[in-house]
């Protein structure tokens, strides 16, 4: 036992020793630490530099694809209670809750183009006169934080049947009266959770949660869902969107 | 490729360890940007009010820009941590990490608190090694099933379900985050004590 610690205290004695002394292993400690330190800013000069910023968007388009392939259009998004809605929902947008805005019902009528065989407008009344889904799903972020609402309104699936929307299109594309846009995939389109929302928890939806009528995905990010929808279109033509085009993912599922 | 018999580290596993570590720092890094989006706890460096991470710490510039470094280290780790396991169970490893008893653990803490632990011998590791080593893996293997349910958590319900719902995914994710850079600190300071064990992961001895 003795023998052992003194070989011991020995071995880190020379160790010890080896490193004060010895020109490579000093040279090689003083290496990794400039290594580290070198990595590390690199890391941080890559940020500004831009091939690198195209090598992240083709991974993030890659992304897209993968995302695309482990859809399951049968896999559903989990339900909740009336108990679990949160109080008050929270207001998220790129401006303020007093700039969401004014959309006067009267005169509202949503535009349809693209690949779509009836393109004739809607109006609110029509809109609400579609057969009427509800859904309790968890809202989820991109910024790190969800909460559970309640939706109402028509399947997005059963309105594109009605409308006569060429469903073997790539994407289905969303202008807003905020300016925003976005576009989403075709097989999420036609989830069964998909729903062409006009109500929260019951009541028509305020101007902050997007009147006259906003895209429920429970299946995608909140930057996914588009508010104040204003015109619909259906396209082969990727079509980006607002937050997308400033380096989101497009896919944006959850 | 003759097999080289003093090597220490194959090569295979010296290239994992590396592509294991950048994807790593890239994760952690691009992860605390993405943290600071929301900031869902109150932290704060610590002995100041400056809360974490600051944006020196952080990759990615922005959100947007975090996500997009997160989600392509993310492709690395997974390849990494597929081709350890494929390797490690290939490659009989997992005795160099095996027996770990109660007997050799109390013995090692003896060993360290008195200064008598030794790494004379670096192809064998002791059982606080053991134990370091075993916890960097299972807490990878979290980091990736959490990181999976808050990126796709309707796609992996079965894992979502597991770990006990989408927001405590989140925690999960959070919490072995912090046991990874625990670890990572304590290894590259003892790395950087036995120099030797460095060359031997770069140079295979």
């Amino acid at each position: 036992m003795h023998k052992d610690i003194k070989t011991d205290e020995e071995a880190i004695l020379k160790e010890a020793n080896g490193l004060l002394k010895d020109p490579a292993k000093r040279r090689l400690l003083g290496n990794v630490l400039t290594l580290g330190g070198l990595s590390l800013a690199t890391g941080i000069a890559l940020n500004h530099y831009g091939s690198v910023k195209e090598i992240l968007k083709a991974v993030s388009r890659f992304n897209d694809g993968a995302q695309g392939l482990i859809f399951n259009p049968n896999a559903m998004a989990p339900t909740y209670t009336e108990a679990d809605i949160k109080e008050p929902f929270p207001f998220n947008a790129f401006y303020s809750v007093d700039k969401a805005p004014v959309v006067d019902p009267g005169s509202f009528r949503l535009q349809l183009s693209g690949k779509i065989s009836d393109r004739r407008p809607w109006d609110l009344p029509q809109l609400y006169a579609l057969p009427h889904t509800e859904q309790i799903t968890r809202h989820i972020c991109v910024e790190g934080w969800s909460a559970i609402g309640r939706w109402g309104g028509v399947m997005f699936s059963e309105f594109l049947k009605r409308v006569g929307a060429d469903t073997t299109c790539k994407y289905v594309g969303f202008k807003c009266a905020d300016g925003y846009f976005t576009s989403i995939d075709m097989p999420t389109a036609l989830h069964s959770q998909t729903l062409l929302a006009f109500t929260f928890d019951g009541q028509l939806l305020p101007a902050k949660y997007g009147f006259p009528m906003k895209l429920r995905m429970p299946t995608k990010l909140g930057y996914k869902n588009p508010k104040h929808i204003v015109e619909i279109f259906v396209t082969n033509v990727y079509p980006g969107g607002y937050w997308e085009d400033m380096g989101y993912n497009w896919f944006g599922g959850s | 490729m003759a097999e080289d018999r003093t090597s220490i580290h194959p090569l295979w596993l010296r290239i994992i360890h590396w592509a294991n570590a950048t994807a790593v720092i890239v994760l952690i890094m691009s992860g605390w940007r993405i943290y600071n989006a929301t900031r869902f706890l109150h932290l704060y460096v610590p002995f100041t009010n400056e809360p974490l991470f600051p944006s020196k710490w952080t990759l990615g510039g922005w959100l947007g820009g975090a996500i997009q470094w997160h989600f392509a280290a993310m492709w690395v780790l997974i390849a990494s941590a597929v081709l350890y396991t494929v390797l490690f169970i290939v490659s009989r490893r997992g005795k160099q990490f095996w027996p770990v008893t109660p007997q050799g653990l109390w013995s090692d803490i003896k060993g360290f608190l008195t200064g008598h632990l030794s790494h004379a011998d670096i192809r064998k590791y002791n059982t606080i090694q053991k134990l370091a080593y075993l916890f960097a893996m299972a807490d990878l293997v979290v980091l990736i099933a959490s990181g999976l349910v808050l990126w796709k958590n309707v796609q992996f319900g079965w894992l979502r379900v597991l770990l006990g719902g989408y927001e405590a995914a989140r925690y999960i994710h959070f919490y072995a985050m912090c046991g990874i850079v625990a670890f990572i600190v304590v290894h590259v300071v003892m790395a950087l004590l036995v120099p030797k064990t460095i060359k031997a992961m770069l140079w295979g001895r």
